[in-house]
């Protein structure tokens, strides 16, 4: 009896002790349960922060990024507006450098001889060519009589253009003054009228006036007068009348040598006789 | 090397589009006053185009036009015409006779540089 009271006691003990071993496993599987529920938390939170740090990263090479496109974008603004004007001060300088060739060749040519003749032809061809007009007269003034002559015409006769004394009229005050004319209707009237140009230059050696250009129509396609046709006018101004001038000199000094030589020939032969 | 006859009785003409013609690079510029001279210059030598004014003595642009067409050895060269005749018909009945362009004076240096070089390039 007492074997088997202390056999129960034994086993109720055992029982008590199983009892608590699983009561304490219980609380060590809820405490692992509790760590790893835990440890889950922290990943999380160091993949989160980790994410956000990368996020910030890229957020600054973004703005970074940004910056420089937009410096970039600034950049070819500024370029292509440098591009703009490169592309206008080409045209421009081509420009220039064509007009500077157009008053070189008439420059050229007006001093290329001193025949009188082709002096003439050669300011009419560059009236004509390269100013654009289609009917002119280019009268010289006679200092004997004090008028302006016409000696050279192109599509009217020479004998249509008019004598004018200087001062009279609208060609005899540009030989007066010394002024270019340039009349605001550049069409001019249907019919010709040889007192009424629609542009007169004066052909001056510095102060003094020789004669006048009078111009009464231009081609067809001429349209109005551009900034190199101005600077032809100037051109002729000065340059054909100096190119007409000694041209005439030469040709008379020429045709005096020859009266001249002629005498002396005419001396030398009298004592053989 | 292009080779470039501009007939012109002109000299001032002449030296003043043989200055633009100089600015495309190797060309060459052959100077003729008058068709004739033109078809003269044209038996001794290369043409690649040919600059031609109308109102010309002994043989007018127009006609050298008409001959240069009637020729199987210079039919194919690129005729551009530039006169002081600006009037439509004159322009028509040029490039009726053959002329593959019509330029009117006074010229615009660029005008005729882009002319010359697209009729090079054909």
């Amino acid at each position: 009896m007492e074997k088997e009271t202390g056999f129960v006691g034994k086993a109720e003990e055992f029982l008590q002790m199983f009892k608590k071993g699983e009561e304490f496993t219980k609380e060590l599987l809820k405490e692992n349960e509790k760590l790893r529920y835990r440890i889950a938390q922290m990943e999380e939170s160091i993949q989160r922060s980790a994410d956000e740090a990368r996020i910030k990263l890229y957020e600054n090479r973004i703005g970074l990024l940004e910056e420089e496109l937009n410096s970039l974008k600034k950049r070819f603004r500024q370029v292509e507006e440098e591009n703009k004007d490169f592309a206008s001060k080409y045209i421009e300088v081509e420009e220039e450098n064509n007009n500077l060739a157009n008053l070189y060749v008439a420059s050229y040519q007006l001093h290329s001889t001193l025949d009188f003749s082709e002096v003439l032809r050669i300011v009419l061809e560059i009236i004509i060519n390269l100013i654009g007009a289609e009917k002119f007269a280019v009268l010289l003034i006679d200092e004997k009589t004090n008028e302006l002559v016409p000696v050279s015409a192109e599509g009217m006769a020479v004998s249509d253009a008019p004598k004018v004394k200087i001062g009279q009229g609208r060609i005899g005050s540009v030989a007066k003054e010394g002024e270019s004319f340039f009349s605001d209707d550049l069409a001019g009237a249907a019919e010709l009228n040889p007192l009424e140009p629609i542009v007169c230059i004066p052909l001056k050696i510095k102060e003094h006036v020789i004669g006048v250009i009078s111009i009464y129509k231009l081609l067809t396609q001429k349209e109005g007068f551009t900034n190199v046709d101005y600077e032809l006018f100037n051109l002729l101004a000065g340059h054909a009348a100096t190119a007409i001038f000694s041209s005439k000199l030469y040709t008379q000094s020429e045709r005096k040598l020859t009266t001249i030589q002629s005498f002396l020939d005419l001396l030398k032969e009298k004592p053989r006789k | 090397m292009p080779n470039i006859l501009v007939v012109e009785d002109s000299p001032t003409m002449r030296q003043l589009i043989s200055f633009a013609i100089k600015r495309i690079p190797n060309s060459h510029v052959i100077e003729a006053t008058d068709g004739v001279d033109a078809l003269k210059k044209l038996s001794s030598g290369k043409v690649d185009l040919i600059l031609a004014d109308i109102n010309m003595p002994v043989m007018d642009g127009l006609k050298l036009v008409s001959l240069v067409r009637g020729n199987p050895a210079y039919k194919s060269i690129p005729v551009i015409i530039v006169t002081t005749e600006g009037a439509e018909e004159d322009r028509k009945r040029a490039l009726s006779i053959g002329a593959n362009a019509y330029l009117p004076k006074p010229i615009q240096t660029q005008e005729l540089i882009r002319l010359v070089n697209t009729y090079l390039a054909h």
